[in-house]
């Protein structure tokens, strides 16, 4: 018998504090709830401090401690402890699967492959390099990891690291959008469709990013158009981007810097037309898919990512990559035709759907339903006896 | 007063100055030397501290994600070069009180007779590192200043030896191993 097409119970483990703002633990608590909406009963484990509001979905594996961990100063949850803890809840859990994230990363999801036997599906988030470290901790490190029935990558560089540190291959799911979460927002004060805004959302002092191409066609832009605005968030150095606009055009150009989630989602909300100059090395235009939620006209650079997700052309304009000219001449053609701007946001809209988490969660759901067996995970048995009660 | 006399005492003058020299010297020499053995034990204790480390990572007494933690930690001191060496060392005393100051850590070692023996190694390492580094950056202070005197400056007297230089890191040991 299969588990094809009934709902599960799930557990969830997270490596990183819940509570701490983070992109692992971001897209656990998207999938949890995205499981959820879907009729699976799902649990998630993850260090948190003693204090912390938690949903109640979330058990604490207990706080992390800050330790210097390949290069940096990483806040994880190891011990006896953790252990302990981890153990009991999948004990009293009886999952149908468990899903461990970053199981190569020393937190709660390493113990949870440790202590547990059965359905085990990780996901493979950050690329990683192999330290003699993981080769000093190896064979306790891969008789946890050997578990993992059904691995799932994030993206491409993920599950290259992968292949080539670990060994063997995973499936690639990217992360997913909400794309709920973008549809509706006021506009920026002072900003706002209808004024001829260019909008650009990211690094500034990236290069790859390709604010510069932006900054060179805005000037080509607003010597022949006076409405024409441009928008820009992200981090990095303001003044660094005013020296790249002409003297007399930089009153048209705001720039925001870092900004916080909601201003994101207000920015995308802000513009005629979003436009995405990449020069490359994107391999999941998660930008762009957000501003696609948001129904913003995109305008973006050919580059395969992007063609990817823009159909081809459909859902959103495309131009030869770096070339400023042809950056310049397409969003002046946009700009002119309120009608293609609208058949583009309802194109994208639509063409966004693929990304969005409710279909990446069923993509994960076919996962476990090709691991899951009769008999739920299990605790193992031999040794890490139950220490701290 | 004769030639003779004049002689006689710029001479002994001389010989006083020359004797006086050799002795500064000599006890720039010594002091140099025993720098030199300071700086072997104190390299000895860290990289005996490091290996007793991976030795704990490796030995199944704790549970993978310790071990990890532990192992990243005594790899990166053992393998640090002169520049990053007293922050990696600095960053396993770290590792070390994060690792050894759980609740009841102690006595889980102490359950397996390897534990035991790992535990008495490494509390010996831990106060050999701090004892060593303490012996160390004393005699870095004293040579220190016997370099830094007048005669030994002006005379060149300690040669070409480098101005030795402190070795600061964070040492505290884990307060399990510190209260005993």
């Amino acid at each position: 018998m299969t588990a094809m097409g009934r709902t599960m119970r799930i557990g969830i483990v997270c490596p990183y504090t819940w509570e701490v703002p983070g992109g692992v633990q971001a897209h656990i608590r998207d999938l949890a709830e995205a499981l959820a909406r879907d009729g699976h009963q799902v649990w998630v484990m993850a260090p948190a401090a003693e204090d912390a509001d938690l949903p109640p979905y979330v058990t604490s594996a207990g706080r992390a401690v800050p330790v210097p961990y390949n290069g940096s100063v990483a806040r994880l949850a190891f011990g006896f402890l953790s252990a302990a803890r981890v153990r009991r809840w999948i004990k009293e859990g009886a999952f149908d699967v468990l899903h461990v994230h970053e199981p190569a990363v020393p937190s709660v999801g390493l113990l949870a492959c440790w202590v547990a036997r059965g359905p085990i599906v990780a996901t493979f988030h950050a690329s990683y390099r192999r330290s003699r470290a993981m080769s000093v901790a190896g064979p306790m490190l891969q008789s946890a990891l050997e578990k993992i029935t059904g691995r799932i990558a994030v993206s491409d560089a993920a599950r290259k690291t992968l292949v080539e540190h670990v060994g063997g291959d995973a499936v690639l799911i990217p992360n997913g959008v909400t794309v709920g979460r973008y549809e509706q927002a006021e506009p920026l004060p002072g900003w706002g469709p209808g004024g001829g805004v260019i909008g650009f959302l990211g690094r500034m002092d990236e290069p790859r990013k390709g604010l510069p191409v932006l900054l060179e066609a805005f000037a080509l832009l607003a010597a022949k158009r006076p409405d024409v605005r441009l928008l820009i968030a992200g981090p990095g150095d303001e003044d660094e981007v005013y020296e790249q606009v002409p003297a007399e055009y930089r009153d048209r150009v705001g720039v925001l810097g870092l900004v916080s989630e909601e201003d994101k989602i207000r920015a995308y909300h802000s513009v005629d037309v979003f436009c995405a100059p990449n020069l490359g090395g994107e391999s999941f235009g998660i930008v762009l898919t957000e501003a696609m939620s948001a129904g913003a006209p995109i305008l973006a650079s050919d580059i395969p990512a992007f063609r990817r997700v823009l159909g081809d052309g459909q859902a959103g304009v495309l131009f030869p990559t770096g070339d400023a000219r042809a950056l310049a001449r397409a969003a002046d053609e946009l700009l002119d035709d309120p009608e293609r701007r609208a058949k583009l946001a309802v194109e994208a809209r639509q063409a966004v759907l693929k990304y969005d988490w409710s279909t990446v969660a069923r993509d994960v759901v076919r996962v476990y339903e090709t691991v899951v067996g009769e008999v739920p995970v299990l605790v193992e048995d031999e040794r890490a006896e139950d220490g701290a009660r | 007063m004769s030639t003779t006399t004049i002689i006689l005492v710029v001479g002994v003058l001389v010989v006083l100055a020359a004797v006086y020299i050799s002795w500064r010297a000599g006890r720039l020499d010594r002091l140099h030397i025993r720098l030199e053995l300071a700086r072997e034990s104190l390299d000895a204790a860290l990289v005996r501290r490091a290996a007793v480390c991976l030795e704990l990572a490796g030995s199944r007494i704790l549970d993978p994600a310790t071990s990890l933690v532990l192992a990243a930690a005594a790899h990166e001191a053992r393998t640090a070069g002169p520049d990053e060496r007293e922050h990696a060392e600095s960053d396993l005393s770290n590792t070390l009180r994060a690792v050894i100051d759980q609740e009841r850590f102690h006595e889980r070692m102490a359950e397996s007779p390897d534990g035991k023996a790992l535990w008495d190694e490494l509390h010996a390492a831990v106060a050999k590192v701090l004892y060593s580094r303490r012996f160390y950056n004393n005699s870095v202070g004293v040579t220190r200043t016997a370099q830094r005197r007048w005669l030994a400056r002006t005379l060149r007297l300690a040669g070409r030896t480098e101005y030795p230089k402190f070795f600061e890191i964070d040492d505290v040991p884990p307060q399990a191993m510190a209260a005993e």
